[in-house]
């Protein structure tokens, strides 16, 4: 070290020494005043602020998911909402057409029950009066017939008269 | 394209940086070399027979060959004139000696261009020898106003003293060699230096480089921070965003990490103004042409920034740190004194390795370049001006090289100064729990 010293601008001077301790000093002093500290400070403003800034998009985001997610939850519901009037619909247009049909084959059945109940009283109407025309056309037949060969044959009037009574049309 | 103007730019200062030695070089030529050298040898060996002094006035030092070693510790030495382009500007003065204290401007020393930085007159004791002022200690010389010396008036002969190379430097007045004292040293005589008969207090170019860089930095910061003022959120823009990302990185990686996030900003403005100033002033000395300002190679002004952080660090001292210096906890007993040797010690050579390491670095870079340059002339006194063309074509791409290398170093040192500053400081106001 000693060696070092030697060398020339290694050689403390005292002049330097003094100027550079003066102005070091004032060089601290004001740099530290007019400039170090603000600067340090509005970088630490200026960094809180985009920390807050990056903060409360963060919320932000996660305010929207949390939004989101609620917002698939409903629509989920509502699908399953629709779904299920759907079903219901389909069941109560289901219900209605069965039930229609079945009202309407009872009263198929009823007018066709009556129909028929109707049909065999005519067609008994109409058998009787074909009876009773048959027996009549018969009877004024036989009774030319008779009163060709039988004039005035009571029993025998009365026994074609029995056996019209048995024939029975159906 | 930007590229190739900047390779010429720098091509071409390195061309330029070595005009002035070349200039300086045109002196040597038309003298007898070797009959130099001779009568040089002859003049030291034999400097006890002869006459008072044994120095022979009627050459000057002008007349010696190129010598490397003087040259480059001349170019990094401060001095009290700044000289750009060896024009040597003058700087003031201001002298102290049993004859009281002197102010005067170092123009009152009649140094010229390409003079070497040597006066051609003397004021009132006073001479300008190799940049630096000096005061005449023999009797007889005219001590009072201004005396023409006329060119090449001052020697130097080496002695032996008691086994130890010794320098006597001298002035020619009316062909009789007058002794002049060395430089006020502030080593205790400890390397032969010490209290001389004067004190040299002036504002050297060193100080003057100095308060340049205080005031550039001042100027550059005051516009930042009034940017910051205005609106602390809005993206930094022109210079304020440079100077931003060196403040932001001292931050981040210096104080934050060595002091810890709570307690940095208490230190904080001073580790950015040792790091901006040291960092400046190695910038600063980069320049060429611009007075080969060495401050931050300067051993006086590294020690007193060593000495500020010495101070800072212990005054802020905690008991912990206290605790661990004098009495180590956690080791036995008759370990604690061995440790507190050590610790003491510590507590010294730290701010000596702060002050040594910043110096020599930069000192050394400044060496090497002056080394490259010096190439031109070694080789011009072996071979003439073809050996000059020889030493140019090496120069200039070594040059180029360690000027790189140096740009590299400037920034390394100015943040290893201010990260060390930041650990010590880190390691005082820590607290164990």
């Amino acid at each position: 070290m000693f060696l070092l010293l030697d060398f020339l601008p290694f050689q403390p001077s005292p002049g330097l020494a003094i100027w550079s301790v003066v102005i070091f000093l004032i060089f601290w002093a004001i740099m530290a005043k007019v400039a170090f500290k603000p600067i340090a400070q509005a970088l630490e403003t200026r960094e809180n602020d985009i920390q807050d800034a990056l903060d409360s998009a963060k919320t932000a985001k996660e305010e929207m998911s949390n939004l989101k997610a609620e917002n698939e939850k409903l629509l989920v519901v509502a699908r399953e909402e629709r779904s299920k009037m759907l079903k219901e619909a389909k069941n109560t247009k289901n219900q209605i057409i069965a039930d229609a049909k079945d009202t309407a084959k009872g009263e198929a059945s009823r007018i066709m029950t009556q129909a028929n109940q109707d049909i065999q009283n005519q067609k008994k109407a109409a058998m009787m009066e074909v009876k009773n025309e048959v027996g009549a056309i018969a009877l004024s037949i036989a009774e030319k017939v008779i009163k060709k060969e039988l004039a005035g044959n009571a029993e025998q009037e009365s026994f074609v008269n029995s056996l019209v009574k048995d024939i029975n049309l159906n | 394209m930007s590229r190739n103007i900047y390779s010429a730019l720098l091509i071409f200062a390195a061309i330029l940086f070595s005009f002035p030695v070349i200039s300086q070089d045109h002196n040597h030529d038309g003298h007898d070399h070797s009959g130099h050298n001779h009568d040089d040898h002859a003049g030291h060996d034999h400097a006890s027979d002869q006459g008072e002094h044994g120095v022979s006035c009627g050459h000057g030092d002008e007349h010696h060959e190129y010598d490397p070693a003087a040259t480059a510790i001349h170019h990094i030495s401060d001095g009290n004139v700044l000289s750009i382009f060896d024009y040597p500007l003058p700087l003031p003065m201001i002298l102290k000696s049993e004859a009281g204290l002197e102010m005067f401007m170092s123009s009152k020393f009649g140094a010229h261009f390409a003079g070497h930085e040597n006066g051609e007159k003397s004021y009132n004791g006073y001479v300008l020898y190799e940049g630096s002022a000096h005061r005449v200690v023999d009797a007889g010389f005219p001590m009072t106003g201004s005396v023409d010396l006329g060119h090449g008036a001052f020697t130097h002969q080496v002695v032996n003293i008691d086994g130890k190379d010794k320098t006597l430097k001298y002035v020619c007045y009316e062909n009789k060699p007058y002794k002049i004292d060395a430089r006020t040293t502030l080593d205790g005589g400890m390397l032969g230096g010490g209290i001389t008969s004067f004190w040299d207090l002036s504002p050297s170019k060193n100080v003057i480089a100095m308060l340049l860089v205080s005031l550039l930095l001042f100027f550059l910061f005051r516009g930042a921070a009034k940017k910051y003022k205005e609106d602390p959120l809005k993206a930094p823009s022109g210079v304020q965003g440079v100077l931003e990302t060196l403040v932001v990185f001292i931050r981040d990686e210096v104080a934050i990490p060595f002091i810890g996030k709570g307690k940095y900003m208490k230190y904080f403005p001073f580790l950015l103004s040792i790091f901006f100033f040291v960092l400046g002033l190695n910038l600063f000395g980069q320049i060429p042409f611009f007075g080969s300002i060495n401050a931050t190679g300067n051993l006086t002004l590294t020690m007193v920034l060593a000495l500020i952080v010495f101070i800072l660090v212990n005054i802020n001292g905690k008991k912990d740190y206290w605790q661990h210096i004098f009495w180590m906890p956690g080791v036995p007993g008759f370990v604690k004194p061995l440790l507190a040797g050590v610790e003491i010690m510590g507590l010294f050579i730290k701010p000596l390795t702060l002050m040594l390491r910043l110096a020599g670095n930069i000192s050394a870079g400044h060496i090497a370049i002056l080394s490259f340059i010096g190439l031109i002339f070694i080789f011009g006194d072996l071979y003439g001006t073809l050996g000059n063309g020889i030493g140019t074509v090496l120069a200039i791409p070594l040059t180029l090289f360690m000027m790189a290398i140096e740009l590299i170093v400037a920034f390394v040192q100015a943040f290893v100064f201010a990260i060390l500053t930041a650990s010590y400081i880190g390691a005082a106001i820590e607290e164990h729990h």
